[in-house]
């Protein structure tokens, strides 16, 4: 080669030189214009997508309203209450010190305990604490004393007070709001008696356990104009707030159908929950549980598993169903069905629950033209996600939100004709913290939100839902103008009584009716 | 050592038609301002895994590394088309196929969201190209054919 080369250095360049010099130039120029026509087609599918439409993305989260610290008061602090504790800036040491260790293999956590200090202080103290067993109020307390979200050995402030019964916590001097994160058949007696106490409530899903008991607590919150936030935090979901601006601005046609689902496969989902070894009859005040469920001797599976059974339970449809139904109520502003029709059945976990585990309910909206089908099985993972059928588009929504086109849509008719938009194919995406709606046109992205992937990383700085819920729900009690936040006592009510629609028509095989004039069920 | 014609045409069909793959990917790349390998990266698999989603997770690694591979695709390219600095640019298209490789190496037992176009064990078309790369390190057509063969002061830094 080096032969060659001392060849070449010693010839005077030739026209033969030149030609072979040169001629994979007009090469270039073709790929050139190849890139050129891809930007093109990509710029008009782009433009022609996202130009008539405007999605309304909130930025950023709300700022804090000031005023003076407010004094909580939290009854039942369970699984759901400790988690609303975090929400609100308050772990147990014994916690922080797990993350720290178990950050030591999984990074995931390190990440979590970062986000859990850097998620923002309330101006709140929790000052009362109520749960009937003891060890769970235990941990509450010392969580509640840990203001400064230490782990062991951390510097800690005044542990907050434990009341035996939530008449009393709600009596104290010393609790401005109280939050209620009991079982079902709890939630309206305590949030009744917070409200005729003029106690602003914060409480967990679903509203109700009765029917009756649904408008008492309807119309004590409204005359009593206590601040009221039922404890559906996908009201903070971002992509549904899209959801919501996309359909308005009639993204995707007239819609018939809703389905949305519940997946679980395991007895943690089916809520066979572990039994604590500390739980006797010493350690749990039992009278206290049963409330006004029908009495039963002492139990520590019904005490623990309490889902399984309709004496404290309101079963899938209250429990799960609730999360859909609000999701929706909030995106197309459903209301209560004209009609909802059950069926069901205990067919995989016949362990003595009441409750079934498989469960499939048709709500009809005569007025609006269509239906929303639930449907449920504690004994299979298949997720089918939560799909909003239009004509011209369907939507499919999670963390993530994926518009694909109808191959029959009028709206899309001309541009699937002219190949600017492929029938099933995602069309719009919103992936939270993005920022943006993007219209979608290459096949990688096509992929990857197809299957509600884009970007569903831990991404630094994702915000928790239950901790927006309940800064809107802390605001809203400082503003002290009479606003109420985004599930307030109508949205409960609705949720509600669409729950207990469904839970009627399963138990007594029949299809129920919802008298709009009378608001009743019938 | 001489080529023979078929030998050298066969090679600069090679240099040509990879150098062609790279600059169309890069151009792309470059001209979409959305384009980011954020999900891709965040696809990975291996023992690099981490260290690609180290690269994705931060704002400004990833901004970097997305720059960097587009112009450099670009780059490589347009040198191995014209036929100028081939030697060096096939070596730095060796290195990003090999990050790309080991990004989503052919392992058993790993499986990737963004679908396969075929089934590989070990080997896959990445690595193929890698080593099609190999092949015009070591024997380099831009002397004959390319720029290079215009440049007076012909030396092995410019082929
Ligand atoms: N929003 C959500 O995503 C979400 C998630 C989980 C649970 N929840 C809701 O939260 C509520 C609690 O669920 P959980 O999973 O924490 O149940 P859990 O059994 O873990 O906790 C309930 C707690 O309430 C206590 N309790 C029972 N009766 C009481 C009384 N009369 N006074 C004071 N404390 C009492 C129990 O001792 C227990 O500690 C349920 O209504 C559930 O629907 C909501």
């Amino acid at each position: 080669m080096a032969q060659e080369n001392q060849e070449n250095n010693s010839k005077k360049i030739s026209r033969r030189d030149i030609l072979a010099g040169l001629a994979a130039l007009p090469i270039v120029g073709v790929i050139g214009y190849g890139l050129l026509r891809n930007k093109a087609e990509a710029e008009k599918r782009n433009s022609s997508l996202l130009s008539d439409i405007k999605p309304e993305i909130q930025s950023g989260i709300p700022p804090l309203i000031e005023g003076k610290t407010l004094k909580i008061g939290i009854i039942g602090t369970g699984g759901r209450g400790g988690y609303l504790m975090k929400a609100m800036g308050f772990v147990n040491p014994d916690k922080i010190d797990e993350y720290t260790e178990k950050g030591k293999t999984d990074k995931y956590w390190v990440q979590y305990l970062e986000d859990f200090r850097a998620q923002d202080n309330l101006n709140i103290k929790i000052t009362a604490i109520c749960d009937v067993f003891d060890k769970n109020a235990e941990k509450a307390i010392t969580a509640g004393a840990n203001v400064h979200r230490n782990g062991k050995g951390g510097n800690m402030d005044d542990a907050p007070k434990r009341f035996t019964t939530y008449k009393e916590l709600i009596a104290s001097p010393d609790v401005d709001a109280v939050v209620i994160a009991t079982p079902d058949h709890w939630h309206v007696p305590i949030a009744l008696e917070a409200a005729r106490n003029g106690k602003h409530v914060y409480c967990e899903k679903p509203l109700s356990w009765s029917v009756a008991e649904t408008y008492e607590i309807r119309k004590t919150v409204k005359e009593t104009g206590i601040v009221f936030q039922l404890g559906h935090q996908g009201r903070q979901t971002e992509s549904y707030n899209v959801a919501r601006s996309l359909i308005k601005q009639d993204v995707i046609g007239k819609i018939s159908l809703i389905e949305v689902c519940t997946n679980r496969n395991d007895p943690n989902g089916a809520w066979v929950y572990e039994i604590a070894k500390e739980a006797n009859e010493k350690t749990i005040d039992w009278k206290q549980f049963i409330g006004q469920a029908p009495w039963h001797d002492f139990s520590l599976e019904r005490f623990f598993r309490w889902r399984c059974w309709w004496d404290y339970s309101t079963g899938l449809s209250g429990d799960l169903f609730t999360h859909e139904f609000d999701a929706l109520n909030q995106i197309l502003n459903l209301g209560i069905p004209n009609s909802a029709m059950a069926s069901g059945g205990i067919y995989f976990f016949k362990d003595g629950r009441t409750v079934p585990d498989v469960l499939n309910m048709a709500m009809e909206y005569a007025d609006r033209d269509l239906t929303l089908l639930y449907s449920a099985t504690l004994a299979s993972e298949k997720n089918r996600g939560k799909v909003i059928m239009g004509h011209d588009a369907y939507l499919e929504l999670s963390d993530t939100l994926i518009v694909s086109v109808d191959p029959q849509s009028t709206r899309y008719k001309e541009k699937l004709k002219q190949g600017i938009v492929e029938p099933f194919k995602p069309i719009y995406s919103y992936v939270p913290g993005q920022g943006a709606v993007d219209a979608i046109t290459s096949p990688t992205e096509k992929y990857f939100a197809g299957r509600g992937l884009l970007y569903t990383y831990r991404d630094g700085k994702a915000v928790d839902t239950t901790h927006l819920h309940l800064r809107e729900w802390i605001n809203c009690i400082r503003a002290g103008n009479g606003a109420q936040p985004s599930c307030n006592i109508d949205q409960a009510f609705e949720e509600a009584m669409t729950a207990h629609m469904g839970t009627i028509s399963y138990k007594e095989g029949r299809r129920t009716y919802w008298d709009k004039e009378k608001e009743v069920i019938v | 050592m001489r080529y023979t014609k078929l030998q050298s045409v066969v090679l600069v069909i090679l240099r040509i038609t990879i150098g062609w793959h790279f600059l169309y990917e890069g151009g792309v790349k470059i001209l979409n301002p959305h384009w980011t390998a954020k999900s891709y990266l965040l696809d990975s698999g291996g023992f690099m895994k981490g260290f690609f989603e180290f690269i994705a997770g931060s704002q400004t690694l990833l901004a970097i590394s997305d720059t960097a591979n587009a112009w450099g695709l670009a780059f490589i390219g347009l040198s191995l088309i014209v036929g100028l600095f081939t030697r060096f640019s096939s070596l730095a298209a060796m290195f990003l196929l090999l990050l790309y490789y080991l990004s989503h190496p052919a392992f058993p037992g790993i499986q990737y969201l963004f679908p396969s176009d075929g089934s590989y064990f070990l080997i896959n078309k990445t690595l193929i190209e890698l080593f099609a790369l190999l092949v015009l390190y070591a024997f380099p057509t831009s002397n004959m054919f390319g720029l290079h063969r215009l440049m007076k002061n012909n030396n092995s830094f410019l082929a």
